[in-house]
């Protein structure tokens, strides 16, 4: 009874921030933008938000402490069905979309060669992504997020709309909402009170979804990553890969083979003694920071177990939708782009995209991307409802994969010789996008 | 809020047309394939039965594809007969695609009398069977360019030409007949009329032998001073430098989708017979682990199902458009393309999977694979899809973009 009358009442809870909240208070920040003037919300520019007033993620040794009390963990109830075939998002979804792409398109695109060829994301960029709420759109209103049902159909959209600044950048600002939403949809009261709070607070932690192993054919159901049991817990031992920003990271969502259980998920702090990461850099990616992480006799708690046997094929499927959604706003990115190249482009007279053989190869890039979009769409829709949707999932990997790597190898083409040199964005999406049908775990919509 | 689960009103309609499809279309889809310009009678007892079904609001009526006129409130979405017409079409063709085309009173031209008719000519065509005339000798994919005229005599046009490819041209009471009213004014001066079958002058040249759909006849027709009474002239007489081919060609916004959905029903058909035998095959699909983690035929199988989903999706999102109201030529055409170019290709490469049986004529993975390649050509091949597409995106004219 203690906790009830203790729970009311002026100031003992934090405000609620609801979705619209949260965009709004974003749109403050970002004053001077063109969405700005539209909506005709006047603000003074404020650049210094931009600055390195953020600790940023030099805390690699955060102390992780349950604050709080729940009784019981907290979940998303699924979407209500509205039983109508639909294609219009949300107001809020609509909301949301347009202002993280808006922040894609004036903040990830302009910074992201730099990022490419450091390796690195700027760490305000990162911090502006977290206050457009990323990680709050899928974490429940009572755990300090603006979520109010399942997220998945909002985390593609902004996923997809992220993409469409840089796939690298994308993955970096989603990375520790992989491990946020995971926290929502399995963990338990204790990991949830335990960690969650610091990915609603101002100073989201750099957090990933590591799953992947450095090895041919890799399958995420069959895993070298070993766990066992021991009388405090389980070990943990093995290598992960192509893990994003795994040098700063202070939490990861470890997959590995759990004896006598399978492929499981363990929390793992990074200042756990045996933990280490190397740089991995790739073809692609690179904004993220991605590394290996290399786990060598590693003991965590037996709290670190996070959910039960179902929850990983369901975190598979969520990660490879996080993928798709990539891949389509990368897509999207790569049509806009090759569409004004081709009809500026002058070749014998006039412009390239007056001939079949350019104009034919725009077509099928704009129809496979919306065929991307769609079968994308309804796994993640599905996933919102409560339905069944390994096969949705599964399919729409499949389409992201080959037509998403068509469609990148097609946008260098179609810029010729410029399409190779880094003057333009089309080679980087290229090596971006070949990453979409190889990589397991890294996002969790 | 987005959603792309069928609606559960259209349920029963989609399990009314997959059992017409299972009783009447399966049974028969081997027969008529090889008694090629045989009239399936069994169509006659089907489609009074369907005639029933959508009096009461269901069934698979060409009828539904006139652009959606219903009052909607602001706002609101809607899924209506563009939608359950989609989903009737695909179940039917999972059925068999040849014999839905021989389906009496769902003919292509009744779709068109459904685009463009006023009421009077709604009215004068109900519960008539209307094929579609475009094609010429001469004139395929430029439809702009066709050479059939019509000449105003009093209260007729006297309609001198030739036309090929006319789907159900033997057996519809009428056939939607395009014309120039002036060939030196371009598209402008095309119309349709809508011309009896036994008006003098009308003669039926011959039927084609075909690759697929042969269960459907294709009519060849020679116009030989034909007079069509005015009032049989659809949508406005005026030659309208603007918009007139816009006139016509807006039936295509309508039935290209429904091709689409026709070639969604071919393939799933296609994939549903292949994964039973690869079952056999003892190779089983499986959406969890990766794809090259599994058999090879797994993983073909699993990229052609990929491309299914998206055929299927862009199919349904071009009738939902419709039945919003919303203009959607361009995802008209990224349906049709997909549809087209994903049915012939999964087809086929379903016999390929199945070896002898899904060569052999015991089995009818081999006439799928016949039949589909149609949808990549009739209501604008592939190409022409491409070309739409491209000029939408590109924001180009057909004089830039040719």
């Amino acid at each position: 009874m203690v906790g009830v009358s203790t729970s009311e009442g002026l100031g003992a809870q934090p405000h609620k921030r609801t979705a619209v909240g949260a965009a709004m208070s974003v749109l403050n920040r970002l004053a001077g933008a063109p969405l700005l003037a539209r909506l005709g919300i006047k603000k003074p520019v404020d650049r210094v938000v931009y600055g390195a007033t953020k600790a940023g993620f030099t805390l690699a040794n955060r102390t992780f402490r349950a604050t709080g009390s729940q009784s019981k963990p907290q979940r998303l109830p699924s979407a209500g069905d509205s039983g109508v075939f639909d294609l219009n998002p949300t107001e809020d979804q609509q909301l949301i979309v347009e202002t993280v792409r808006e922040f894609a398109a004036e903040q990830l695109r302009p910074a992201a060669a730099v990022a490419d060829d450091k390796c690195s994301a700027p760490p305000e960029l990162l911090s502006t992504a977290a206050e457009l709420g990323v990680t709050l759109v899928g974490v429940p209103e009572s755990l300090g997020g603006v979520a109010t049902d399942r997220s998945t159909m909002t985390n593609v959209l902004v996923a997809s709309a992220l993409a469409e600044g840089d796939l690298g950048l994308a993955l970096a600002c989603l990375a520790p909402a992989a491990v946020s939403n995971a926290l929502v949809l399995w963990g338990d009261e204790e990991q949830q009170a335990t960690y969650l709070p610091a990915f609603v607070g101002d100073d989201v932690p750099a957090a990933a979804l590591a799953i992947q192993e450095p090895r041919a054919v890799f399958d995420p159901f069959s895993l070298r990553t070993k766990a066992y049991r021991t009388s405090g817990g389980f070990v943990l031992d093995g290598v992960k890969s192509l893990v994003p920003r795994a040098a700063a990271g202070e939490l990861f969502v470890v997959a590995a083979d759990l004896e006598g259980r399978g492929p499981a998920l363990f929390l793992v702090e990074s200042s756990t003694k045996g933990v280490s990461a190397e740089a991995e850099p790739a073809m692609g990616l690179r904004a993220a920071g991605t590394g290996r992480l290399v786990l060598s006799q590693v003991s965590v708690p037996s709290t670190a177990l996070l959910g039960d046997s179902s929850s990983y094929a369901e975190c598979v499927r969520l990660a490879r939708l996080g993928w798709c959604a990539l891949a389509v706003g990368t897509g999207q990115a790569v049509l806009s782009y090759v569409t004004g190249y081709v009809n500026d482009r002058v070749a014998f007279g006039e412009p390239v995209s007056h001939r079949q053989g350019v104009a034919f190869k725009v077509a099928d890039i704009g129809t496979e991307l919306d065929g991307m979009r769609l079968v994308t769409w309804r796994a993640a829709s599905r996933a919102a409802l409560g339905l069944p949707f390994a096969r949705e999932v599964a399919l729409a990997r499949k389409l992201c994969t080959d037509k998403g790597m068509t469609i990148g190898s097609d946008g260098v083409q179609l810029l010729g010789g410029h399409g190779f040199v880094k003057e333009h964005p089309v080679e980087r999406w290229y090596r971006d996008l070949r990453a979409v049908g190889l990589m397991e775990g890294a996002v969790l919509v | 809020m987005i959603n792309l689960e069928v609606p559960k009103k259209f349920t029963t309609l989609v399990d009314q047309a997959r059992q017409a499809a299972v009783a009447f279309l399966r049974p028969n889809s081997r027969k008529y394939d090889q008694a090629e310009h045989t009239y399936p009678k069994e169509l006659d007892t089907l489609a009074a039965l369907l005639d029933g079904l959508s009096a009461s609001g269901g069934g698979a009526g060409t009828g539904g594809v006139r652009r959606s006129s219903a009052k909607r409130k602001k706002g609101e979405v809607v899924n209506s007969s563009n939608m359950s017409l989609a989903l009737g079409t695909m179940e039917m063709c999972w059925g068999d695609a040849g014999l839905l085309l021989s389906m009496p009173r769902q003919g292509l031209g009744n779709a068109a009398i459904a685009s463009v008719a006023d009421e009077s000519q709604l009215a004068r065509y109900k519960g008539k069977w209307a094929a579609m005339a475009i094609t010429e000798p001469d004139t395929g994919s430029d439809s702009g360019a066709i050479r059939t005229t019509a000449v105003r005599d009093g209260d007729f046009y006297v309609l001198n030409g030739e036309k090929i490819f006319v789907t159900s041209g033997e057996r519809a009471d009428c056939v939607v007949v395009w014309a120039t009213l002036d060939r030196s004014k371009g598209k402008a001066a095309i119309k349709s009329f809508v011309v009896d079958r036994d008006t003098p002058g009308f003669e039926l040249v011959r039927l084609e032998h075909k690759l697929g759909i042969r269960a459907s006849d294709t009519a060849h027709f020679r116009l030989d001073n034909v007079r069509v009474p005015a009032e049989n002239l659809l949508g406005s007489p005026e030659i309208l430098p603007d918009k007139g081919f816009a006139g016509v060609m807006q039936t295509f916004d309508n039935t290209r989708p429904l091709v689409a959905a026709m070639a969604v029903g071919i393939a799933k058909a296609a994939l549903e017979e292949t994964r039973r035998l690869l079952s056999e095959a003892d190779i089983e699909i499986d959406y969890d682990r990766p794809a090259n983690s599994q058999p090879a035929a797994a993983a073909a199988f699993l990229e052609m199902e990929a491309d299914y989903e998206s055929a299927y999706l862009l199919t349904l999102q071009a009738a939902w458009m419709a039945d919003n109201g919303k203009p959607n030529s361009l995802q008209a055409s990224y349906a049709k393309a997909k549809a087209g170019r994903s049915a012939t290709s999964i087809t086929l490469r379903c016999v390929e999977l199945c070896g002898s049986i899904g060569y052999a004529e015991n089995d009818l993975l081999e006439k799928w694979s016949r039949d589909a390649k149609i949808m990549d050509i009739f209501e604008g091949t592939q190409q022409i899809q491409q070309l739409i597409i491209a000029r939408r995106l590109l924001g180009k004219t057909s004089a830039e973009l040719k």
